[in-house]
């Protein structure tokens, strides 16, 4: 190779390059900028000897250090568990029948259940469990299949309505506009707003068809059933609605409403943290 | 250093400079992207993963279409977190039917890796017609459109076949049904036995509730089925990975 040419005003070796009369000089590169290309290039090789990275035959390279994200979680988990694990033993063991968790307990898993239930339950029922329509408010002591401890752990282990548990609450209310007319349909609609309001008149046809429909799951006084989740229609409280087209709409088609079974989904300390929280929300009986 | 000193070699002839630049992405490209092929810890044999029903297929291709992607992961990241929020973490066989697949990058919404089975069929409806309705503080769109535009299965078989080309093993008998499948889905009072036998755990209902095939029906039916296809309580997990 031909000997570089010289530049002669700063005493610095040409690259040969030359552009009308333009050449280009060939400076080194800065030293702390080569030592940093080198460093980080020993810390990568060094890396890659630390932690999982060479592809060989049968799998990667597991690394010096041992490192595994699936082992880091499984350890970072346990490790939450056993900061709380006298409560979470407190909290499986307790007796949901007679509700007398301790101050502390009871402070734990009103926190653990408001967690879980920002979580996993307030798309439906609402961050502040008020629910929205079709999504039972939680807030309140109407509850359609029961609001004592049990009964709430109950709904959420199972679910209401699933397939896919088979201890779900389970009950269907006839499309009524296959059954009755739309006449009837109408009078009906009119007592049960006269229900709700508390002046239903007791020798009306709207009684009679009351009687004879709606009686044997909603009970004679409109009271509703827990047994098979039959709302009360005799207070102002409506999951669906209680103007009249409303009403003509859960008569004639029915409702349906589905909950999934958190049993399948949720630890069973998550489950009964989360029944004591909805519990504490005010309505717990 | 001499070598280094070589390099206005390289740089005069453009030959040389291709061959060399040529060589150096195949390195790369070699440690990079054939170990996939032959390491088997790449994606773990995991039970109960099927490909996509008719139904769901088309679902998936509307979630893609509406760019749902957008805001919306698919992937739990080893994390406590995400674990303790979404489930499981993700696993790459869960997705090994996805062409392309939906991990995502940005999460303005949840993550929907496992949202299959946990909201009723009636609040996708809610929550897509109007996502207020149901979550007050959530800023998604309205996709009330869904339940107004009626599909049919006229291409579905085509699409599964276009999967087929890229690696999902529906098999001739998977594809002969497709039509059939694609409607049986949405009617628990037909025969849906053979529906079933092809896709294990799939979810029969009126999605929407109306009487029309729609696409709020497909993407349901796409969504409740997300994440749900490996049964964890018999998977255990290599803690090597």
């Amino acid at each position: 190779m031909r000997e570089p040419d010289r530049d002669e005003t700063t005493g610095v070796d040409t690259t040969g390059h030359s552009w009308d009369g333009i050449t280009e000089l060939n400076n080194p590169l800065p030293r702390w900028w080569l030592w940093t290309l080198y460093l980080t290039i020993i810390w990568g090789v060094g890396y890659t000897i630390a932690y999982p990275a060479w592809p060989m035959i049968s799998g990667a390279t597991t690394g010096l250090l041992g490192y595994s994200t699936r082992a880091a979680v499984v350890e970072d988990i346990a490790q939450h568990k056993a900061q709380n694990e006298g409560l979470v033993r407190e909290l499986l063991a307790a007796d949901l029948d007679t509700l007398a968790p301790t101050e502390d307990l009871h402070r734990y898993a009103v926190a653990r259940g408001g967690s879980v239930f920002r979580a996993q339950c307030s798309q439906c029922h609402g961050s502040g469990a008020a629910g929205a329509k079709g999504y039972p408010n939680l807030l309140d002591d109407d509850w359609l299949w029961g609001g004592d401890l049990n009964a709430i752990r109950y709904s959420i282990n199972h679910g209401i309505r699933n397939e896919t548990d088979e201890d779900a609450r389970y009950s269907q209310m006839p499309a009524f506009g296959d059954i009755l007319k739309a006449g009837e349909i109408d009078t009906l609609v009119g007592y049960v707003t006269q229900l709700s309001q508390g002046d239903a008149a007791s020798d009306s046809t709207g009684a009679t068809l009351f009687a004879d429909n709606c009686a044997s799951c909603h009970g004679d006084a409109g009271l509703g059933d827990r047994e098979q989740g039959a709302p009360n229609l005799a207070d102002a409280i409506w999951l669906y609605g209680g103007d009249a087209d409303s009403l003509t709409q859960t008569i004639t088609k029915a409702r349906y409403g589905v909950m999934p079974a958190w049993g399948q989904r949720l630890s069973e300390e998550d489950v009964r943290a989360v029944s004591i929280y909805v519990h504490s929300l005010g309505g717990g009986e | 250093m001499p070598i280094l000193d070589k390099h206005a070699l390289l740089e005069r002839s453009p030959t040389l400079l291709l061959t060399c630049s040529l060589l150096v992405v195949t390195v790369g490209g070699l440690v990079e992207i054939a170990p996939l092929f032959w390491l088997e810890n790449t994606i773990e044999d995991v039970e109960g993963v099927r490909p996509y029903s008719p139904l769901e297929l088309t679902g998936r291709d509307i979630y893609i279409r509406e760019g749902c992607y957008t805001c919306h992961s698919q992937m739990i990241r080893p994390m406590r977190d995400e674990v303790e929020r979404y489930g499981h973490y993700s696993l790459a066989a869960e997705s090994k039917y996805d062409h392309p697949f939906q991990w995502g990058s940005k999460r303005t919404g949840p993550d929907l890796a496992r949202v299959g089975g946990r909201y009723s069929d009636a609040w996708h409806v809610d929550h897509l017609m109007d996502p207020q309705s149901v979550v007050p503080e959530s800023i998604m769109p309205k996709y009330a459109f869904l339940a107004e535009t009626v599909i049919d299965a006229d291409y579905v078989d085509e699409l599964m076949a276009t999967h087929r080309l890229v690696g999902v093993p529906y098999t001739d008998a998977h594809i002969a049904s497709a039509r059939a499948d694609f409607t049986v889905q949405v009617d628990p009072d037909e025969d849906f036995d053979g529906l079933l036998a092809r896709y294990p755990g799939a979810a029969v209902a009126n999605f929407d509730g109306l009487p029309e095939l729609t696409e709020m029906d497909a993407l349901i039916a796409y969504l409740q089925v997300l994440g749900t296809m490996v049964d964890f309580s018999t998977f255990t997990p290599d803690p090597s990975r």
